[in-house]
């Protein structure tokens, strides 16, 4: 029995340590030097020395149970490949943060939350003196202590809702989740504004300052003011990694992975845990490991971790309540502001594909070449097709955000490496 | 560890990123886009934008916030 458990966060390595203690032989692929993943970045975690750790790794396409995956530096022609065949697969690949484009969004100086607590916890580095954190979501306020703590000043954290939700959600709130919220609160001596916004950036080649605009419930604009910062930090929740999920045939709810109590996905063998299936946090993503790495060894459901995952998705659901992207957001762009960064497709571009009648998805992306860059619609994606589906709101015209989350070459590589590889890989 | 950055030796810390490096230089952007020319540098920090591209050692299009620094590499920027 050979489990491969995919990503090695909090989630990925509770699934592998689970499957190697059910008997199985284990696999845990992950593409950073150290395991831990984002949330343990500049901590690095331990795995049972019975998993073979395979670090600097990706999986780019899946066949069946048969994973296909480089090793070695990142983007360099000089990784090795070799294929795994796995009898169960655990997909843990995180997420990564959401932004909802903006004027001046693509100026330097603009990170995303992600970015600048990764720059803080792995490289030391503040991104700026005079820090505005803007988005939506408990994530901001780790993301400021963070900031903080490599000595930028951080003017404020700007969340565009209200975390009123929270109180609507009484007993799905959970206590220790609420003390720790209320110590960030505490600690960093910075003003929380709710149902405030970074709503444009200015500058030549950097930021020098942005519009910082008070909102009403839908995200429109009530008033707006002028900060004067050299760096802002933004994030709109969380844009799950489905790549491998999709190219396996996962069934998705709600655009994250659809899974049953044990972490089974819709495809037999495929097993899904963390942010993939909902954003929750490290311990729920833990738990879920857990369970989901048992189950795909094999063994029997730990009790208490399906007790915490329980608990854990009524808390991640009070999250998501209390923590909506509202549509008011799509106000803020101008004409030229850009949705698509790679390939620098405007506003007024997407307008301009709709009204020429795209009738889905492919057309829309094939007019406007929204999503066709680099990053494949990562970034972007989820806003084109919000954007798209309001822009063509009078007409029968569908867009799925699924259109553009698939992507058979699941992470980059070089066109030297996929000649090279041997036939029967392919 | 020393590395040279367009051409300019620099000491670097195992465990630093191409990212890193240039951040902790000061740089905030070293690549502009094909269309407008507009500047850009690092955006997601986690590999997912591909707004930082460098070149390292001869080979173009490196995520610099993936890449490790390795002793004696040589990183180019478009605009050094």
């Amino acid at each position: 029995m050979r489990v491969v458990v995919i990503g090695g966060g909090p989630a990925g390595v509770a699934a592998a340590e689970a499957a190697v203690r059910a008997g199985a032989d284990t696999v845990l692929v992950d593409s950073e030097p150290t395991l831990g993943g984002q949330f343990h970045r500049g901590n690095p975690q331990r795995v049972d020395s019975r998993v073979r750790h395979l670090a600097n790794s990706t999986v780019w396409a899946v066949q069946g149970l048969r994973l296909h995956i480089r090793t070695g530096p990142a983007d360099s022609p000089t990784r090795t490949g070799e294929a795994i065949d796995a009898d169960a697969v655990v997909i843990a690949t995180g997420a990564h943060d959401r932004v909802v484009p903006f004027p001046g969004w693509d100026l330097p100086g603009v990170y995303t939350a992600g970015a600048a607590q990764a720059l803080a916890k792995g490289q030391g580095i503040a991104i700026g003196q005079r820090v505005l954190v803007s988005g939506t979501g408990p994530f901001l306020l780790p993301v400021a202590e963070s900031l903080k703590h490599v000595g930028a000043n951080v003017l404020g954290i700007c969340d565009a809702n209200t975390g009123a939700g929270w109180l609507r959600h009484p007993r799905a709130a959970n206590p220790t989740k609420i003390a720790e919220l209320l110590g960030y609160a505490i600690r960093l001596r910075t003003s929380w504004q709710p149902r405030t916004a970074v709503v444009a950036a200015h500058g030549d080649d950097k930021v020098s300052a942005v519009t910082v605009a008070k909102l009403n419930p839908d995200w429109t604009i009530r008033s707006q003011r002028r900060v004067a910062v050299d760096a802002v930090c933004v994030g709109h929740g969380f844009t799950p990694r489905l790549e491998l999920a999709v190219s396996a045939g996962c069934k998705l709810a709600d655009g994250f992975i659809a899974v049953d109590h044990t972490g089974a996905t819709s495809v037999p063998g495929w097993y899904a845990a963390g942010e993939v299936t909902g954003i929750g946090g490290a311990d729920l993503a833990a738990a879920e490991g857990e369970v989901a790495g048992t189950a795909a060894a094999g063994g029997p459901c730990p009790a208490t971790a399906l007790a915490k995952v329980r608990s854990g998705r009524r808390f991640a659901a009070a999250l998501a309540a209390a923590h909506p992207i509202r549509p008011g957001w799509q106000t803020w762009l101008a004409d030229d502001t850009l949705v698509c960064r790679c390939e620098e497709v405007t506003y007024r571009a997407l307008r301009e594909a709709i009204d020429l009648d795209a009738t889905g998805t492919r057309t829309f992306k094939l007019t406007s070449r929204v999503g066709l860059g680099l990053c494949q619609g990562r970034m972007c994606g989820r806003s084109a097709v919000d954007l798209a589906t309001t822009l063509a709101a009078q007409r029968r015209t569908f867009f799925t955000p699924a259109d553009l989350q698939r992507r058979p070459i699941a992470t980059p590589l070089r066109l030297a490496e996929l000649a090279s590889l041997p036939e029967e890989d392919l | 560890m020393r590395v040279t950055i367009d051409g300019v030796q620099h000491s670097a810390t195992p465990g630093q990123t191409v990212a890193g490096a240039l951040l902790a230089d000061g740089r905030t952007s070293w690549r502009t886009t094909r269309g407008a020319g507009k500047p850009r540098g690092v955006f997601c920090g986690i590999g997912v934008c591909f707004d930082c591209l460098v070149t390292v050692n001869g080979v173009a299009d490196v995520r610099a916030c993936q890449r490790l620094l390795a002793e004696g590499d040589d990183i180019r920027t478009e605009e050094p």
